[in-house]
């Protein structure tokens, strides 16, 4: 018998392919005779186009096709997640900075660059809605056309609206109110690997190459808007490098799929690095907020206006709004609460989900005024967050569900790890935050476990390994069960026509949804084995004992494989495993469901501040993440640190910034910057609170986004004690911060 | 199409003839024309490091150099540093660290790593960030990359 799999930092299954550089991403598919494919976008945001000429780009040598609106079907078909709002190809107007209005297909990359340089687009720039206000206005232009939408909201920029709360705040006092207005930009995900699709009629179907999150989704999207039966859709997805929520949903793969089928040959487009900045964002929040606290730092009551500002097209960033906000009263107890929301949309590029789907956005408020309320009252700001959190058990939102964990902990492990109330150094401060985020609502994962007649296993599961480990996790899950190494489990993933259906890669819900189909397939294995060995040895189905890869049938015990090589001799054959974990839709909740689980996080940090220049130096940062039981502590860590350290980028220095044409002029690496290796905190530590109460196998829970939920507010509240400034915008520069300090002397 | 030109270079030990356009990159010239698909291209313009080779002993970004540029040059990339199926202590190090999340990076990462030590082969954890401050990683924030790099320095001594 093996050695347990669980709780062992085992090396990540595909770890030497990365280091050696064998791994295929899906910018190194090569696909034979494909095409190239490159877009042609106009230079502003929004503009009505008034013709389109491709002849002169169909004049040059190697091309193949260029494709307007007018070559896709009438009406446009559209596409999207919540809302099937977007076009293949712009038609009629441009909406954001990059909305491509033509494609081109060639032989070479160079042929369809310089092709589609000539296709020449005749418009006419419209002003565009970029800001909060701007869309609220009510003379502003409507972003969408109000035909394509139904409802109150139809003939405004509020693309939806949501009210949260309850008790009665009106009703509620308070010996203390803060009330503020809270700013977080728009930021990219960058993830290293740009964003990659190809496609290639196939048989009576089309194949669809793409790097994304939810290959399920994707293929049956590709199959309604093509108009073809789901089985006739192939979406190969390798591992991506790098998503963090930016590769969730469609972007580009219908367009591919629509030059695909009109070639007759495969197609590659591959977007630049600048063209991925103006494909993907983080949501936009603008928060005013009016916190109520009794005299001894109760809350008493939170009142909160929020306006997610989204782009030119619903994406998954509206359900980013709804799922962050059903949160904003943070993991506190509070009595009375009203929230009212806002969806708008504007002529930016499409908000879509970014690790923490709205909750650093919203923990940038809620702790933001709790610091500001300690600072007022006197309280200490780490015992000022012990009073208010809730406690297992209690709720943080009336009727849903309660806390799932020991959150004070998870505090108290932070508070002394970065060394809180010790004395500071000049220029000092410290600060701590805390945050809760839901995880998966509903949603369907399923496995197939296949155990070789050699004892190996094969796990079909439709997750996608996106750097996160969900093979390796996968691996030990199956080898634990079963009793294997994880080396002699092969998990098989990255393909919707060999793994069986994955609802979603996203909201940390691997571990807990795939994981549990995958020992529940596992478990599927072992009662089938159990059967062989009760009819090979002609036994009742009590006499035999299973314990992982082994069997008992009186005194003599066998192997797994042992048992196959009897059971199935002559024709041979293995054991075929199912498992499934669903979670059902709820019609009544307002999120569809409640959450599976929470992700709660605690950040210290300590910081310190060069008043010269205003720049921070994270001296010490320390994240602690109640994970429930971590099957891979250092996997686990990992992701842990480097969410960390995503969160300072956009805490320090990461935001989109938009001219008056709605262009983004940061686009690229230097432009603007994410951390470095000379970026990072002098000393990171990542802690684990293990209680064993997740819903997941073996008592774990998602984990993996919680690192950069309450960064922000934690560094903000540091550099006020060191300095005295306050800060309600993100990010931090140095200019802001200097600014800040200016402003004071 | 535009005028070709012949080069040689040797890539990882081998020697190379290649027919190349003027304005191709070594990067496309690796990944395209010999298949070396292990070096990565991100941001195509020398700002993120996807694309770090040896030249001779020094990490330069394929993105930057023109194929034409290359001739004569001894170039390394990724698929060379190990011998055969054996791990390089360097590689094995991102391994034993758990430095490695998507991975994407961790190619340019390596050989940069790799040309730090060449230079460098007791380094400090400043000059180890200093060394890498070329390279960029979304996912896993350093701290293992790091830890890697000076692992690999401690084997090597």
């Amino acid at each position: 018998m093996t050695a347990s799999q669980i709780g062992v930092s085992a090396r990540r299954v595909g770890g030497a392919d990365r280091v050696t550089g064998s791994q295929r991403f899906v910018g190194d598919v090569r696909l034979d005779n494909m095409l190239h494919v490159k877009l042609v976008t106009l230079d502003c945001a929004r503009a009505r186009i008034l013709a389109v000429d491709t002849s002169a780009a169909e004049r040059v040598d190697g091309v193949r096709a260029v494709l307007t609106a007018a070559d896709l079907p009438d009406p446009m078909p559209r596409f999207g997640p919540v809302h099937q709002d977007r076009p293949v190809l712009a038609v009629g107007e441009t909406k954001f900075h990059g909305e491509p209005v033509a494609a081109v297909a060639a032989e070479t990359e160079e042929a369809a660059d310089e092709a589609a340089a000539l296709v020449r687009v005749t418009f006419e720039e419209l002003p565009a809605v970029l800001t909060v206000d701007a869309a609220l206005d009510p003379g502003a232009p409507l972003v969408q056309d109000p035909c394509l939408r139904t409802g109150p909201h139809a003939a405004t920029n509020t693309l939806r609206g949501w009210d949260f709360g309850w008790g009665d705040v009106d009703a509620a006092t308070a010996e203390c109110v803060v009330e503020q207005t809270y700013t977080f930009p728009m930021v990219t995900h960058f993830a290293i690997e740009p964003h990659v699709f190809l496609a290639a009629a196939e048989r009576d179907g089309v194949t669809v190459w793409s790097a994304i999150q939810h290959p399920y989704l994707l293929q049956s999207g590709i199959a309604k808007l093509l108009d073809l039966p789901i089985a006739k859709v192939r979406v190969i997805a390798p591992d991506p490098g790098g998503a963090f929520g930016g590769k969730q949903h469609a972007k580009f793969e219908p367009l591919v799929a629509f030059l695909a089928l009109r070639t007759g040959r495969p197609v590659r487009l591959a977007l630049t690095l600048a063209q991925t900045f103006q494909a993907v964002r983080r949501t936009a929040y603008q928060v005013h907020m009016r916190t109520g606290f009794a005299a001894d730092g109760t809350i008493a009551f939170q009142d909160v206006e929020c306006n997610g500002l989204l782009g030119a097209y619903a994406d998954i960033g509206v359900r980013v709004v709804s799922k962050s906000t059903y949160l904003m009263c943070g993991p506190y107890r509070v009595p009375d609460a009203r929230v009212h929301v806002r969806a708008l949309l504007s002529h930016t590029p499409p908000a879509t989900a970014f690790r923490g789907f709205g909750t650093p956005q919203v923990a940038w408020a809620v702790e933001s005024q709790m610091d500001e309320a300690a600072r007022r009252l006197g309280i200490d700001r780490l015992e000022l967050r012990l009073r208010n959190l809730a406690r297992r058990g209690e709720e943080i939102v009336a009727g849903d569900k309660p806390a799932d964990g020991d959150w004070p902990e998870s505090v108290r492990k932070a508070a002394e790890a970065i060394g809180w109330g010790t004395p500071l150094a000049p220029n000092r401060g410290r600060g701590i935050g805390v945050a809760v985020k839901s995880s998966a609502t509903t949603g369907a994962s399923y496995a197939i476990v296949r155990l070789h007649m050699d004892g190996s296993a094969t796990v079909l599961a439709g997750t996608s390994d996106m750097g996160q480990g969900a093979r390796t996790v996968l691996a030990q899950i199956a080898a634990e069960e079963l009793g294997l190494t994880p080396d002699a489990v092969q998990v098989v993933m990255g393909d919707t026509g060999m793994a069986p259906f994955d609802l979603q890669t996203s909201a940390s819900r691997s571990t807990v949804f795939m994981g549990t189909a995958v020992l529940e397939a596992c478990r599927d294995v072992q009662r089938q084995v159990a059967e062989l060995a009760a009819n090979a040895f002609e036994v009742g189905a009590d006499d035999i004992e299973l314990d992982r890869g082994t069997l008992r049938v009186g005194e003599r015990s066998f192997s797994f494989a042992e048992l196959l090589v009897e059971a199935f001799a002559g024709v041979r054959g293995e054991v075929i495993g199912v498992g499934s974990r669903r979670g059902e839709t709820v019609l009544t909740h307002a999120l569809g469901g409640s959450p599976s689980f929470y992700e709660f996080n605690c950040t210290a940090v300590e910081v310190e501040v060069d008043r010269e220049t205003g720049e921070l130096l994270i001296v010490k940062h320390v994240s602690v993440a109640d994970v429930g039981r971590a099957l891979n502590p250092a996997h686990v860590e990992a992701q842990d640190e480097g969410a960390a350290i995503m969160g300072l980028g956009h805490t320090l220095m990461e935001h989109l910034i938009f001219d008056e044409h709605g262009r983004i002029v940061n686009l690229g690496a230097l432009d603007y910057r994410i951390p470095t290796t000379k970026d990072v905190p002098l000393e990171l530590h990542s802690l684990l609170v293990e209680n064993g109460d997740g819903p997941g196998p073996y008592g774990a829970k998602g984990a993996g986004e919680g690192g950069l939920f309450a960064v922000s507010p934690a560094v903000a509240s540091a550099l006020t004690e060191a300095t005295g400034a306050v800060i309600r915008e993100l990010p931090l520069t140095a200019e802001r911060v200097w600014r800040a300090l200016d402003q004071q002397s | 199409m535009s005028d070709t030109y012949p080069v040689r270079v040797t890539v990882n030990g081998a020697a190379r003839e290649l027919d190349v356009a003027t304005t191709e990159t070594l990067l496309d010239a690796l990944r395209w024309d010999l298949d070396l698909t292990g070096s990565k291209e991100c941001c195509a313009e020398g700002e993120c490091g996807a694309c770090t080779v040896l030249v001779g002993d020094r990490a330069v970004n394929a993105c930057l150099v023109l194929a034409v540029e290359a001739d004569g040059l001894d170039i390394t990339t990724v698929e060379g540093l190990g011998a055969g199926a054996r791990l390089s202590p360097l590689q094995d190090a991102f391994l034993e660290t758990g430095a490695i999340q998507c991975g994407f990076c961790i190619p340019g990462m390596v050989m940069a790593a790799q040309a730090l030590l060449n230079q460098n082969p007791a380094p400090t954890p400043a000059d180890v960030r200093e060394g890498l401050a070329g390279n960029l990683c979304r996912c896993a924030g350093y701290q293992r990359i790091v830890d890697a790099v000076l692992l690999a320095a401690e084997g090597q001594a």
